[in-house]
């Protein structure tokens, strides 16, 4: 591998006691947390047009009618922020040959036995399948929920055609939720996750345990001349 | 002749119905009501239609409506669709009888058909803003309606339409108002042939039994009653000259159901996504019970320090 492994702009390495490493920038954080609130307000709205065990929800928005409107900008909202938050990891979250391996032993990885997984870079086989999880579901969400923003685009497609989008948005909803799910649980499990996305760091010592790959590359990165320790 | 339509009472009458009559409330179960009214029904003669359209105007008059003024589009149908403000509508077809090669000029008046298994009251997730009375009227409560257009999508007849004005959704009432104080609806009311009929859904069978042996007498050998099973019957019927083809009435349709996939949506997905979340969370939850946090060790500390050529401690 080249020194281009998967290491993103803005990410670096300090020494110290412990080694503290760069893995957000400011402007990604926010970005993610502008997705991950609409993401948010995108379920408890849309739950609560799903479901009538749910639809007290609607009271957080205003009520039902507010619920209905605001409901598709907010996925506006989420989309755009989703997009930037595509362009800025993609490349890290292409599919590497450690990837098949790693998931391969998916056991190790779910009993905690790090030391028989191969080492990975920025993301892992399991961050790769959130974010490419994520990328399609929301486009098939925009793309239903613009078949069935009524509102707006009524006239655009028939009613067989709605009845299938809102079936199709419904499935991908839940769907997308799951996808949250593990994404969240994930970040709650792995210890000295969440400060990624808080702070902006991690520790050296996590960075070392998860994605070692891309810990050896930026420290290369950081002492031009010396080849990655491999 | 049937017995015309009564005329409005001099003293004030109590509702016959209710609140206490609901059969069935949009995302809301209810109890079952302790008397049952007699089911209703208007039977729409569609032989007997000379297409004045008086009923289309006694439903705005009597609704308090305001179409907006349109274009003419070539053919006597106007507004070209029904609107939210046009509960009701002639739709006019010109259709050739292949048998006789005469021109038969079809008007069928078009609008909700209260159906037995209402598919809007299905799809509707707004409690309480889509209703249907033991006499059959499904009714829609402008106050409760957040104006999603899932009703459209349920209904198997493409009636409801929603305001661009309020984003809520119109369609006949059946004039529950004033079906609950004995009067017929505005349009049976208004209608100078009795091709619209109004009473119990009995009597109008009955009644449309004889219409349609009139019209089998005179040569309409596929002269039948519409009261489609496919959605438990409906409380508005159409006696049909051809009703072995209700497609040639401007697309009535021959078996109309709740679309099977308003049916999985509404009813399977619901299930099988609510269990799919719960088991995603139930498998975090006992995975962490069992597996515990995956912790950062101080080897890997140390580790990333020596990697890193940090001061050694």
């Amino acid at each position: 591998m080249s020194n281009e492994y998967d290491v993103e702009s803005g990410d670096g390495v300090h020494k110290g006691r412990p080694v503290t490493v760069d893995r957000y920038t400011l402007s990604a954080r926010i970005n993610h947390w502008i997705t991950a609130i609409s993401l948010i307000l995108l379920a408890l709205s849309g739950m609560a047009l799903f479901s009538p065990s749910l639809f007290f929800l609607t009271n957080l928005f205003g009520g039902g009618q507010w619920t209905r409107a605001i409901h598709p900008w907010i996925g506006v909202v989420l989309f755009f922020s989703f997009a930037g938050l595509f362009l800025r990891f993609w490349r890290a979250n292409l599919w590497k040959a450690e990837d098949g391996t790693w998931l391969a032993r998916i056991r190790d990885v779910l009993g905690g036995h790090e030391e028989r997984l191969p080492e990975v870079g920025k993301y892992n086989a399991g961050q790769k399948f959130v974010f490419w999880g994520m990328s399609f579901l929301i486009i098939v969400l925009i793309g239903s929920g613009f078949v069935v923003w009524d509102q707006y685009f009524f006239a655009f497609t028939t009613i067989e055609q709605k009845r299938i989008a809102i079936l199709v948005h419904a499935l991908a909803a839940v769907a997308i939720i799951c996808v949250w799910i593990i994404h969240v649980y994930a970040a709650i499990w792995v210890r000295g996750t969440i400060g990624a996305m808080t702070k902006g760091q991690v520790t050296g010592g996590w960075a070392w345990r998860h994605h070692r790959k891309w810990l050896r590359e930026l420290v290369s990165k950081d002492k031009p001349g010396r080849t990655p320790a491999e | 002749m049937f017995p015309p339509a009564p005329n409005p009472p001099v003293a004030p009458v109590a509702p016959k119905y209710g609140q206490q009559d609901l059969i069935r409330r949009s995302a809301s179960t209810i109890a079952p009501p302790a008397q049952t009214q007699t089911p209703v029904a208007k039977l729409i003669d569609v032989s007997k239609c000379i297409g004045c359209k008086a009923c289309q105007a006694a439903c705005l008059e009597w609704n308090n409506l305001h179409e907006e003024i349109g274009t003419f589009n070539g053919t006597y149908t106007n507004p070209p669709d029904l609107t939210p403000a046009s509960f009701t509508l002639m739709r006019f077809t010109e259709w050739t009888n292949p048998e006789t090669q005469n021109l038969e000029w079809l008007i069928r008046k078009d609008g909700c058909m209260h159906c037995a298994d209402p598919g809007c009251l299905k799809a509707c997730p707004a409690p309480g803003a889509i209703v249907q009375y033991s006499n059959g009227i499904v009714d829609f409560d402008h106050d409760k309606c957040i104006g999603c257009g899932y009703c459209v999508k349920g209904c198997p007849f493409n009636i409801p339409r929603i305001s661009q004005v309020d984003n809520k959704a119109y369609k006949c009432t059946l004039c529950s108002d004033r079906v609950a104080v004995g009067q017929w609806p505005a349009c049976a009311k208004a209608c100078p042939t009795q091709a619209i009929a109004f009473g119990t859904k009995d009597d109008m069978t009955k009644w449309a039994d004889g219409r349609i042996k009139d019209l089998k007498s005179r040569g309409y050998a596929n002269a039948g009653l519409y009261d489609p099973p496919g959605v438990g019957g409906t409380h508005v019927m159409y006696v049909l000259q051809h009703a072995n083809t209700p497609e040639i009435y401007a697309g009535l349709p021959k078996n109309p159901t709740i679309s099977p996939v308003v049916e999985i949506w509404k009813g399977m997905t619901k299930y099988v996504g609510f269990a799919a979340i719960g088991l995603a969370a139930a498998a975090g939850v006992l995975h962490h019970l069992v597996a515990g946090p995956n912790k950062v060790s101080k080897e890997d500390e140390e580790n990333a320090e020596k990697l890193t050529g940090s001061d050694p401690r």
